[in-house]
Formats: structure tokens, sequence, C-alpha cells
């Protein structure tokens, strides 16, 4: 169900400033879940505005990544930057070293039966 | 390969349907994987479990880990693009699941930071008609240590063994559950994410114990 448009490497390249997933925050995973301090402000780049809009409520890096089309190692980039200038938080995912935690895992099955 | 520019401005536009969107109390997530070979049912899965319509994130690999791909007319291309489809389940208000389908090649794991550093768990999904193309995925989740449950999907044309023999066949621990399921049915698919929580409660225990 492959619909996305082929982003060239170069438009990508451009989008990060050159910069590769390298830069992007160690922190932050697939399922970080980030939300924006305020509303987008005018003389954004359009890749952070967009980020910016759609976490006016939590999303994930996925979700991120899925929407805007753009790959998750070039919206971890955008991320970072965006975090740098207080413009979103991230809620960290729950930290695999205390996995598994049986609390947790509690929580899950009580979900997914009401499922 | 141009970029199409208004395409791309027009992905910007894009985001969350109303009854996609999170509660503000959405505060942690976790992480299910479900790993399989080519066409084993993996984006039906989760399609049948998430609250929202799979969505895909896609990433790039550079030729350097591709076989030569010298199919005729793409000898230009240098990359490589591996899809990997997810879907979500709210747990509670505050807690929120991620199921994530990826291929069983070890090389595209990379692609995704902690795609399985991070994740509670995983579902490797088993068809028995190519019982072969899962022996190295399930190795390389031992290596790993990711714990994980095997789903055997059925297939109508797929030859039905006993668990013991599927257990023989894999080469799998007496205590790795390994469950028949229906992707396509949301419950099927719903019992074996239990089964996979279940399974964490155990070692859980286990751990605890010792
Ligand atoms: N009979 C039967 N068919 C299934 C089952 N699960 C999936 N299918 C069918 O198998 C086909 C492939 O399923 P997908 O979910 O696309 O498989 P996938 O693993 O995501 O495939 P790739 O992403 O291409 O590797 C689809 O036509 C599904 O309808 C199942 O449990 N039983
Ligand atoms: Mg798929």
């Amino acid at each position: 169900m492959s619909d996305w448009e082929e982003t060239s490497p170069e438009r990508l390249y451009v989008i990060t400033g050159g910069r590769s997933g390298a830069s992007a925050p160690a922190e932050l995973d697939l399922v970080t879940l980030i939300v924006a301090r305020s509303g987008p402000k005018p003389g954004m780049q359009p890749e952070h505005t967009a980020i910016v809009r759609i976490c006016q409520a939590p999303l994930s890096v996925a979700e991120i990544s899925a929407y805007l089309r753009l790959p998750v190692s070039v919206v971890t980039v955008l991320l970072g930057d965006l975090l740098d200038q207080d413009r979103v938080f991230a809620r960290a995912p729950v930290p695999p070293a205390r996995l598994p935690d049986r609390a947790l895992i509690e929580a899950v099955i009580d979900g997914l039966q009401r499922l | 390969m141009d970029f199409n520019g208004s395409e791309q401005a027009a992905a910007l536009e894009r985001g969350p349907r109303s009854e996609d969107v999170l509660p503000e109390t959405a505060t942690a997530a976790v992480k299910v994987v479900i790993v399989g070979g080519f066409g084993v049912g993996k984006t039906t899965l989760v399609g049948s479990v998430s609250e929202i319509r799979p969505l895909t994130t896609e990433e790039t690999m550079t030729q350097a880990g591709v076989g030569v791909d010298d199919t005729a007319g793409v000898a230009s291309k240098t990359s490589t693009t591996v899809a990997m489809d997810f879907g979500r389940i709210s747990i509670n208000e505050e807690l929120v699941l991620y199921l994530f389908g990826t291929p069983g090649q070890e090389r595209f794991w990379f692609l995704w930071r902690g795609l399985f550093e991070g994740a509670l768990g995983a579902v490797v999904l088993v068809d028995t008609r190519r019982l072969e193309v899962s022996f190295d995925v399930l190795g390389r989740l031992e290596e790993r240590g990711v714990p994980f449950v095997v789903a055997v999907n059925s297939f109508p044309d797929a030859p039905r063994y006993p668990v013991a023999e599927l257990r023989g066949a894999l080469d799998l621990p007496e205590a790795v559950p390994i469950v028949p399921c229906d992707a396509r049915d949301r419950a099927s698919s719903r019992d074996v994410l239990m089964t996979l929580m279940r399974y964490l409660q155990t070692l859980a225990t286990t751990q605890e114990a010792s």
C-alpha cells in the first residue's frame, strides 16, 4: 500500500539542511509522543510548521512520518530543531529497561480485553 | 527522479482525521513488532486490531545494504524504499500501544532505530507453506533477547501440523507459545496479542522468582 510519492534524496537533503539522522536526538523512538507547545509561527520552515500543526494533540514520531510522508530519519532531525527551540516537547516511551513490568503488561491485557 | 514539489507540499497539509486524534491524557506509548515473511499477513493483522486505518512509514536504503538488483530499467536506481505498516490501540486514557509490521529480513530492521530494542515483544507470523523463511527471524530475535510468540496464519491451502511438530520444525523451546490465527479476524488477532502479553507476564514472574 505504498502510495508515498517518491521524495528524492536531494529533496530530503534540502529539508534537513544536509544533516543525517545521526544528528537527531537519540531519545526519540518511533513511539515517542510529541506535543506542540504552541501553534505554528510565521516564518518557520514548512516542514516544521506541519509538525507543530499536527502535534497540537499528542502524536507519535511514526505517525508524524506517515502523515507528512517523510522518513522517520528526516522527521527526527526536524524534531531535534523543534525541541531545541522549545516548540514541542517529547513524552518519552516507557523505558525498555523497566520491561517487562507486570503492572504495565496487566494494563495492556485489560485494554486488549475491552477491544 | 524528479520530486514533485506540489505533491510533497500537499503531504504537509495532511494530518490525523478528527476521530484519530489522541486525547491530551495520552502520556506513554509502548510497541509490539509483528514480523514475518513476504505476504504472510502482517498488514492484515495490524489492520484487524488497529483503531486507526494502518499507516505507512518509509525509509530509504542505500545500495550498499542491498543485493544488486539488475532488473532492466532500474539499473540507475541507487536506493531501495522499505515500507513499514503500523497501527494503534489506545489501551486506556494514558497508555497507547503501537503495532509495527516489519519485513523478516534483519537488514531492514536497522532502518528504524530502536524498532526492537524498545519493544515489549514480537509476534512472529508464520505461513506453514513456507516455514523455512521464519528460521532466520526466530534466530535473530533469540539473539537479541526479544521475547516473542509464534502465530500460525491459517491460509486455506496451507498444511496443518500439530503444535508439537511445528515446535520441532522451528526448533523452539517449550515455553514459547505457538498459536493458530486468522489475521483477518479481529478477535483472533487480539488473542495473539493477548498470548504475547500473558507470556511476558510469565517471563516477568520467572524473573522475579530467580
Ligand atoms: N486465509 C487467510 N488469508 C490471509 C490471512 N492473513 C492475510 N491473508 C491474506 O494474505 C494476503 C497478504 O496479506 P498482507 O497482510 O498484505 O501480508 P503482509 O505480510 O503485510 O505482506 P507484505 O507486506 O507484502 O510482506 C492478503 O490477501 C490477505 O487478505 C489469514 O489469516 N488467512
Ligand atoms: Mg504488509
